[in-house]
């Protein structure tokens, strides 16, 4: 047998997990990119470096967002991945796909690209990976024909993303779905056209579990929740104590301590439950969330760069949210507009935030303060008041 | 001309029958056995989901066989999870075993349900990054095929989520994962002179520094880099490319753990650093998975049940944490950016390990 041209990544054919290198290998099969992408990746596996140059400004006609720059720094070794761009394709709402369209996608991929993807990236696009810039347009247009439009890039509104929600989900206390798709084809303009300080996400998920991590990782957070008692079906409570240990599992574990389990019957005290999801989450069958449902709004969520990671913090307690979701929009809008106002430039929301702090934030979008928001209010005595709230003449 | 602005495909044209006949109406869910769900409609109806894992870097021939698998057992109807998991969508109760015989077969674990590790949740790295302190998908890869049988069964105290990013920009938001793999560099950015002025905009770069350490020198149109303060998040790189930090034999990978995201019991929370240093040692970064692997067995067998890792760590205490793991703490543990202080003990009450 001729000597392989990448042993180490051979290495990472081996093992039971499903290996990226033979999907590399069969997309070479047929794409000279992919083939150029699997050596330059070997000499990165060698050089312990990565071999890509930054991105340059490409894009599609009309656009300024969806298309990632990406040049190799060793065009002299690998001349078919000189440019190889990612496209960024908005993903249906969920990551549902009937056949024909996956289909569809990988036949305009193979003809416009290398042949390998992202199912899915971090935002939720599908990731196409990597094709020349003279490919770009007639590749969009080709998926624009399909069906398919580009994401979000740069300091644009990023792709939203949603949990199952009501498809699947019993917990569903919103439409996490149907929002999430309103709110994309509402903001086609914002997603295609940076024209905001840096990146804004918003990620819907449609309870607490928050299985898109909508509290970490997006600037507007819509989480699920409700108000009133959680539901409870006492005979199939009992009939989970013969699976778990309802006092020990499940009440004992419960945040608030607000329920109790005698050997026949369930109690809650309602006025104390956070909404927590862990007691629904052990016993699905028994407990579902109450009946008055909507969403908790928060703000502010995002990775360390620049200054620090943040998590989402509340500013709405409880939204109703139904079509046509004017309150909402509302909303996004008017954060948007101050963040656009006084952001500086790669600031994101959180950070102008922190930066002139939540009560110039609240005052600005309209929202009344309430004990919600925090933790525990402030232990330093260094307050700021309004000028319209001093007396102005000394007696 | 293409039309622009039409957005995404309809959802509603993908959903399975089954689902549009029960959206929103679902009841109750239960595991049926690891990587199959059954979730019951107030209908009665059952939708079975089989979920299985994927490298996430997928080749179209790859997806083409999914699409083969679903039309053959699922009327062509699939998804993906938040996770880069596949799930195969059913109402035919008959076709799950058939199914996962042809799953497993043809090479895809089955499972990532409930008490396990599922899907790793990871950047491009040195396949498609400009940025990247590590590769992403090889050590991904070389840790799954070690913790394989977590995946598969579901014999951990909770939910492990895992998550790798090749850098401090963590595409992909790492920071709150039970335990978080993380590709730093350690050294400055060398800033080429004769480039800064052609490529890069000496203000922004200046103000992309988190401690305030990059200067303009507009007298000759460059910057410069006060060594004491950089801490190499490569945030500057990103601005001006002018300023590359990669450093082979410097770069790494850092280990954080103890976040969550879910509200489930106690509030959502970040990962806090477990290791400070690996080396990068492709293919297969032995002493990441060693790492990793560990961490999760001491978690295995000294957490309670449905404690995530953070609420065991909470629970024990940090001390108890690195005497149980045999990690070492060092200077690197204790924060010295913003509110660091937040994180000192402010009280006589602590464990001697």
């Amino acid at each position: 047998m001729a000597n392989s041209d990448t042993p180490l990544l051979d290495e990472l054919e081996k093992g039971r997990w499903p290996s990226f290198v033979k999907d590399i290998k069969q997309a070479a099969q047929k794409s000279p990119m992919a083939e150029d992408l699997l050596r330059q990746l070997e000499l990165s596996y060698k050089d312990k470096i990565g071999h890509w140059k930054h991105g340059g400004i490409v894009g599609v006609k009309g656009y300024g967002a969806g298309v990632i720059g990406r040049y190799s720094d060793r065009p002299d070794l690998f001349p078919n991945v000189q440019a190889f761009h990612t496209m960024r394709v908005n993903h249906p709402t969920g990551w549902f796909y009937k056949t024909d369209t996956l289909r569809k996608l990988c036949d305009i991929w193979d003809k416009h690209g290398s042949s390998l993807t992202n199912m899915h990236g971090a935002t939720g696009d599908v990731i196409l990976l990597g094709t020349k810039t003279e490919h770009l347009q007639p590749c969009f247009n080709d998926l624009s024909d399909a069906g398919f439009d580009l994401g979000g890039s740069g300091s644009a509104l990023r792709t939203p993303s949603a949990c199952v929600g009501p498809a699947r989900c019993e917990w569903a206390c919103i439409d996490s779905l149907d929002i999430c798709y309103n709110l994309t084809m509402t903001y086609q303009d914002q997603i295609h056209r940076p024209m905001f300080p840096y990146k804004f996400k918003i990620k819907v998920s449609a309870c607490a579990n928050d299985c898109v991590a909508s509290i970490a990782r997006s600037d507007f957070s819509i989480i699920g929740t409700w108000k009133g008692d959680i539901l409870i079906d006492q005979k199939e409570a009992l009939a989970y104590a013969s699976t778990i240990d309802i006092q020990k599992e499940v009440c004992d574990l419960c945040p608030t301590r607000c329920m109790e389990w005698n050997g026949k019957e369930l109690k809650i005290w309602n006025e104390d439950c956070t909404r927590c999801m862990h007691c629904i989450n052990l016993m699905p069958k028994a407990l579902r969330p109450g009946k008055e449902k909507g969403a908790t709004i928060l703000v502010g969520g995002k990775a360390p760069i620049v200054q620090g990671a943040l998590l989402s913090w509340v500013i709405v307690p409880f939204m109703k949210l139904e079509p046509p979701y004017t309150e909402l929009k509302d909303l996004i809008e008017r954060i948007q507009d101050w963040w656009d106002e006084n952001g500086k430039s790669r600031e994101r929301l959180g950070e102008l935030i922190t930066r002139l702090g939540m009560r110039v934030f609240l005052k600005a979008v309209g929202l009344p303060a309430v004990p919600q928001m925090v933790k525990a209010p402030r232990t330093n005595p260094y307050v700021f008041f309004w000028p319209e709230d001093i007396k102005k003449e000394v007696k | 001309m293409a039309k622009t602005d039409i957005g995404p495909p309809d959802y509603k044209t993908m959903l399975p029958p089954v689902i549009e006949r029960n959206y929103g109406k679902w009841l109750y869910h239960e595991i049926l056995q690891p990587g199959v769900l059954v979730h019951i409609a107030q209908s009665g109806e059952a939708l079975y989901s089989v979920r299985a894992g994927s490298p996430r870097l997928v080749s179209t021939d790859h997806i083409r066989e999914i699409c083969d698998i679903a039309e053959k057992y699922c009327d062509g109807y699939l998804r993906f999870t938040s996770r880069h998991n596949i799930e195969f969508l059913l109402d035919n109760k008959d076709k799950i075993e058939p199914l996962i015989d042809e799953l497993k077969s043809r090479g895809y674990p089955v499972g990532g349900t409930g008490h396990a590790v599922t899907n790793i949740v990871h950047t491009q790295g040195w396949v498609h990054c400009h940025t990247p302190a590590t590769d992403a998908s090889g050590p991904v890869k070389a840790l799954m095929d070690e913790i394989y049988d977590y995946f598969t069964t579901m014999k951990l105290p909770n939910h492990v989520r895992i998550s790798l990013a090749c850098c401090l920009n963590m595409c992909g938001a790492i920071h709150c994962s039970d335990i978080a793999i993380l590709g730093i560099h350690r050294t400055v950015p060398k800033t080429d002179n004769t480039r800064v002025p052609n490529v890069c905009e000496i203000p922004s770069t200046v103000a992309s520094c988190p401690t305030g350490a990059i200067r303009g020198d507009m007298k000759n149109k460059t910057l410069t880099v006060n060594d004491e303060k950089c801490m190499y998040c490569g945030n500057c790189y990103t601005v001006c490319p002018a300023m590359p930090i990669a450093d082979p034999d410097n770069d790494g990978i850092s280990i954080w753990v103890g976040g969550k995201v879910s509200n489930a019991r106690s509030a959502p929370k970040f990962s806090k650093l477990a290791i400070p240093f690996l080396p990068n040692n492709p293919p297969r970064w032995p002493e990441v998975v060693d790492a990793v692997k560990n961490i999760l067995e001491v978690y295995a067998s000294h957490a309670r049940k449905h404690e995530r890792v953070g609420e065991w760590i909470e629970r024990v205490g940090w001390e108890r944490f690195f005497s149980l793991t045999g990690i070492p703490f060092t200077d690197q543990h204790i924060d010295d950016f913003d509110l660091a202080v937040d994180t000192f003990r402010t009280s006589t009450q602590f464990k001697w390990r």
